[in-house]
């Protein structure tokens, strides 16, 4: 920078600027550092562990368990290639594709069950006075101190044949067989939005909980509909925390194993026991590693482009 | 060493503070959830003033890379037999002669000399048992000892089976059904293996495991199971039988070994020991209702134990039990591409 | 339903009648398997599926059994500690990334505050058992902290978005107006943003400690020798068997956290 004797208005303005911009750089820097410890905790318990992750998929599956330190790429190819062990052809590893696929069907699923029943219970306990908001919020979060495998117990035998459900059915005269629930895809996405609920819900009422209701009551007043009540007011500030659950719901949800193992029947892999199954009894960590990954790639992909267009959003808002 | 100091000062003071007993040694067990009697853990650690910490794995494979990991602070864990080459290959146990301990004498003669273990030297038997079928004959009244149970079953049992999702078991038995050398990669056998499961699996109803309440229920009516858990069903529903598959069916032992990185290694020794005494073995076989590899157990174990149908096998098809094996990886690839596949 | 009469009814943004049935339902839903769970722990049978006779057995059981009690206390410490520090670091990190426009790296930070929860857990756990082996073989310390640590780093993201997406459509005005008003950042924070953020801190509270609560896998991976957790105690036997002992420790559990939420809120009460 020069300095002229005589401070012209364009100067002042760039030093303006100048401050303008130091001050920013310092803001960033704050927010840099306000972001340190979580960044640290999980760089140390799962950004790290993430690079082990990616070194053994290049490795060579070790006898019986852990790896070998040779390099190879063959893992890679597995997972979306495979020659047929029968009759030797190269073919999809349609095993991983299809089991992928349905995975992604369940938490689509699954997102989609836990928003119709998190939304409204999210506004229903946003509606309560201030005072009893906590305890309906607490209520959510009660039967999630039980353990989840017994929960998930609790939820099969609610559903069995010879269960509460049908025994009730049964009872009020409506079947006179019992209806087949346990094991069905229907108990798979049952137990699943039971198990994930508090994941939307929360969300969706930390983002709905500073909703006037004057104001869209005024609103009304002024002749604006129903409908446009909901779309102008509420679903705006829905957005934030619906966007929020359905990534805490949608991700877990991939790698979820225990709920639809037992529910399920565990006749279908999902992609989580794949993975496990890599680990466990199929011996292959390289090939664990290298599904996970992918899976990873994939969740990434989605994230980044969720970011993009929610600050697009904000943007919008204001 | 300062970390190390703090903690075990902060360890000791826990154990101080959780327990009332303050014990001379200690011991930290790795075993089966829900396998250990509490009472056989107390009455070792009054007998040996040594304070006894057990911890749970769920598999074989967890316990294994867990161990193979190091650093976890285990003396004593006891894996399948099948599994027990591979952690001697890599080293991760101690040869404790076993086979030279007092109470070696107690070993059954058929248990003496193992092909997992040649000589005994590295682990003592700690219970043994058969996967077999379950089948509730209020259901079924045919013959139960056969495989067909679950790879081709009959019209009541279609739609009404469990199989637990353990891999080399329901591989075995598929294989012995065809006739075929458990490990092999004999193709064409594994083709009609393969075929056969493929075909089977749609008339299954479920792959899981903790089948107790549902066989006692009657939501499953038949099913791939343990000989222990089919007789703990057996005492809550009498119609629940258990068949040992003539075509062959898998056998396993769980033996406790001590471990490499053991720092507490006379006190486990104490331990492998202590359990081949006949009234210990018992306590064990009362809790988890498994047979023990132990002479002169039986007046100390319940007496239902001693006529059940699930452990006291007839000759001719106590033959056809066979203890598994590993497998080399190669040939474990190629079954975790055909389990994959049928799970697709 | 009497919906077609209230359709009648003056507007109340209040009650939209179908999203309140709805949320009754929910909370119907919830609460079905917990009354399941409960009548179960007082089963005299050994069976989870047929109900006997009505009986403290169980307790009995549970209560003699120091192992669950352990692992019950453990569950719930480690639960609470990692929660508190994840829900700490999660606010500061959703502060630093929203009311701004948009600066380098802010993609990169929310990206990695959400890993942890992209990677299955198995697969975390793994990777956890292979990295804390070499540490613990390295330091020979081998406490609670690995499993802390743990908790902490996959609680993170469940406290940071709800706080997050609270932060998010705040009203920046107030704020402004405090910092004009020449109060230290501090003091704006404690007296305005705190008070406005604190119902999404509190959901991400919640959600950190039931996760954390109910986590299986990695800590199945993480702990040493007697670090038993209730879920890996259970894990450990649903290979074997399950008998209604669980179900007591989980109906105790549920008692507790219902006796904690009302003292906590008799207190807070009382202050006001």
């Amino acid at each position: 920078m020069t300095m002229n004797s005589n401070l012209s208005s364009s100067e002042s303005a760039k030093k303006a600027a100048e401050v303008e911009r130091l001050s920013q750089k310092k803001d960033v820097r704050n927010r840099w550092l306000l972001s340190l410890p979580a960044l640290a905790i999980i760089f140390f318990a799962a950004a790290g562990p993430l690079l082990i992750v990616i070194l053994y998929s290049f490795l060579t599956p070790g006898d019986y368990t852990g790896v070998i330190w040779t390099f190879t790429t063959e893992t890679w190819i597995s997972v979306v290639l495979e020659r047929d062990f029968f009759d030797e052809t190269l073919g999809w590893a349609d095993a991983h594709l299809s089991i992928f696929w349905r995975s992604i069907r369940l938490s689509l699923i699954t997102t989609i069950l836990t928003a119709i029943f998190g939304i409204p219970t999210a506004y229903f306990i946003a509606t309560r006075s201030p005072k009893s908001r906590n305890i309906w919020l607490f209520l959510i979060t009660i039967p999630f101190w039980s353990n989840l495998l017994v929960r998930t117990y609790a939820i099969q035998e609610l559903i069995r044949n010879k269960g509460v459900i049908n025994n009730f059915l049964q009872w009020i005269g409506l079947t006179n067989e019992p209806i087949e629930m346990m094991f069905t895809d229907f108990a798979v996405g049952f137990g699943m939005t039971y198990v994930y609920l508090p994941l939307m819900v929360l969300p969706v009422y930390a983002s709905i909980e500073k909703l006037d209701f004057k104001l869209v009551e005024g609103a009304y007043d002024l002749y604006a509909s129903r409908w446009q009540c909901l779309r102008r007011i509420i679903v705006p500030l829905v957005r934030p925390g619906l966007i929020a659950g359905s990534i805490l719901v949608f991700i877990p949800c991939l790698g979820a194993y225990v709920t639809p193992q037992i529910l399920g029947g565990g006749n279908q892999l999902m992609f989580g026991n794949l993975i496990a199954l890599q680990f466990g009894q199929g011996k292959n960590w390289p090939l664990g590693a290298a599904l996970s990954l992918t899976l990873m790639v994939i969740v990434m992909i989605a994230l980044v482009y969720f970011v993009k267009v929610s600050s697009g959003e904000n943007k919008k808002n204001g | 060493m300062k970390i190390k100091l703090i903690s075990s000062v902060v360890a000791t003071t826990l154990a101080f503070s959780s327990s009332a007993l303050f014990a001379a040694g200690e011991l930290n067990i790795f075993n089966w959830g829900n396998y250990t009697p509490p009472d056989l853990i107390e009455k070792f650690e009054k007998q040996f003033d040594i304070k006894v910490t057990l911890t749970d794995y769920d598999s074989n494979d967890t316990a294994l890379a867990k161990v193979a990991a190091g650093g976890h602070g285990f003396d004593i864990a006891v894996p399948s037999n099948s599994y027990v080459p591979i952690w001697i290959e890599k080293g991760l146990l101690l040869n404790t002669r076993v086979d030279q301990m007092p109470n070696a004498k107690n070993i059954l003669p058929q248990f003496r000399d193992v092909s997992w273990d040649p000589g005994r030297q590295y682990s003592a038997p700690w219970q043994w048992g058969s996967t077999g079928v379950s089948v509730n004959v209020k259901y079924y009244k045919g013959d139960i000892n056969t495989s067909t149970i679950f790879l081709d079953p009959p019209e009541e049992l279609i739609g009404q089976i469990n199989v637990v999702p353990e891999m080399m078991d329901v591989m075995s038995m598929a294989i012995w059904y065809h006739g075929g050398e458990i490990c092999s990669d004999d193709k064409a056998m594994l083709k009609k293996v393969n075929d056969t499961l493929v075909a089977a699996k749609p008339k299954w109803k479920s792959m899981s495991y903790g089948n107790l309440s549902k066989f006692a229920s009657e939501d499953i009516y038949a099913g791939v199971n343990w000989n222990g858990a089919s007789f703990r069903a057996r005492i809550q529903n009498e119609n629940v039988h258990y068949g040992h598959p003539k075509e062959g069916y898998p056998l396993w032992q769980d033996a406790v070994v001590v471990l490499a990185e053991a720092k507490n290694v006379e006190n486990a020794k104490i331990f492998q020991n202590f359990i081949m005494e006949p009234e210990n073995a018992a306590m064990m076989s009362a809790f988890a209702r498994y047979a023990n590899g132990i002479i002169g157990s039986e007046p100390y174990m319940p007496a239902d134990m001693l006529t059940a149908p699930e452990i006291v096998v007839a000759p001719e098809l106590a033959a056809k039990g066979k203890f598994l094996e590993t497998c080399a990886p190669e040939v474990n690839k190629i079954y975790t591409k055909i389990w994959t596949n049928l799970m697709k | 339903m009497a919906r077609s009469s209230l359709f009648n009814r003056p507007f109340e943004i209040k009650r939209i009648p179908s999203f309140q049935s709805i949320a009754l339902f929910t909370f119907v839903g919830l609460y079905g398997p917990i009354i399941i769970l409960i009548t179960y722990s007082f089963n005299s049978s050994a069976s989870l599926g047929v109900f006997e006779s009505f009986s403290f057995q169980w307790y009995i059981t549970a209560w003699e059994n120091e192992k669950v009690q352990e692992a019950a206390f453990r569950s719930l410490y480690l639960a609470a500690t990692a929660a508190t520090i994840a829900t700490i670091a999660a606010t500061m990190a959703a502060l630093a990334t929203t009311r701004t426009k948009k600066f380098r790296g802010m993609t990169l930070i929310f990206v990695i505050i959400n890993q942890p929860l992209m990677i299955p857990e198995i697969v975390t756990a793994v990777a956890l058992l292979v990295f804390f082996a070499m540490i613990k073989i390295a330091t020979g310390y081998t406490g609670m902290l690995y499993l802390i640590i743990a908790h902490t780093a996959f609680c993170i993201p469940f406290a940071y978005l709800p706080i997050r997406a609270r932060l998010e459509s705040m009203d920046l005005t107030l704020e402004t107006a405090g910092a004009d008003l020449y109060a230290t950042p501090w003091k704006t924070f404690q007296r305005i943003t705190l008070p406005m953020i604190w119902p999404g801190i509190i959901a991400g509270y919640m959600l950190a400690f039931v996760i954390s609560l109910d986590d299986v896998v990695i800590s199945e991976f993480v702990k040493s020798a007697g670090q038993e957790t209730l879920p890996t105690y259970m894990l450990g036997q649903l290979r074997r068997f399950i008998t209604p002992e669980t179900n007591a420790i989980a109906t105790v559990n549920i008692a507790v956290s219902v006796i904690l939420v009302s003292g906590f809120f008799l207190l807070t009460q009382r202050k006001k």
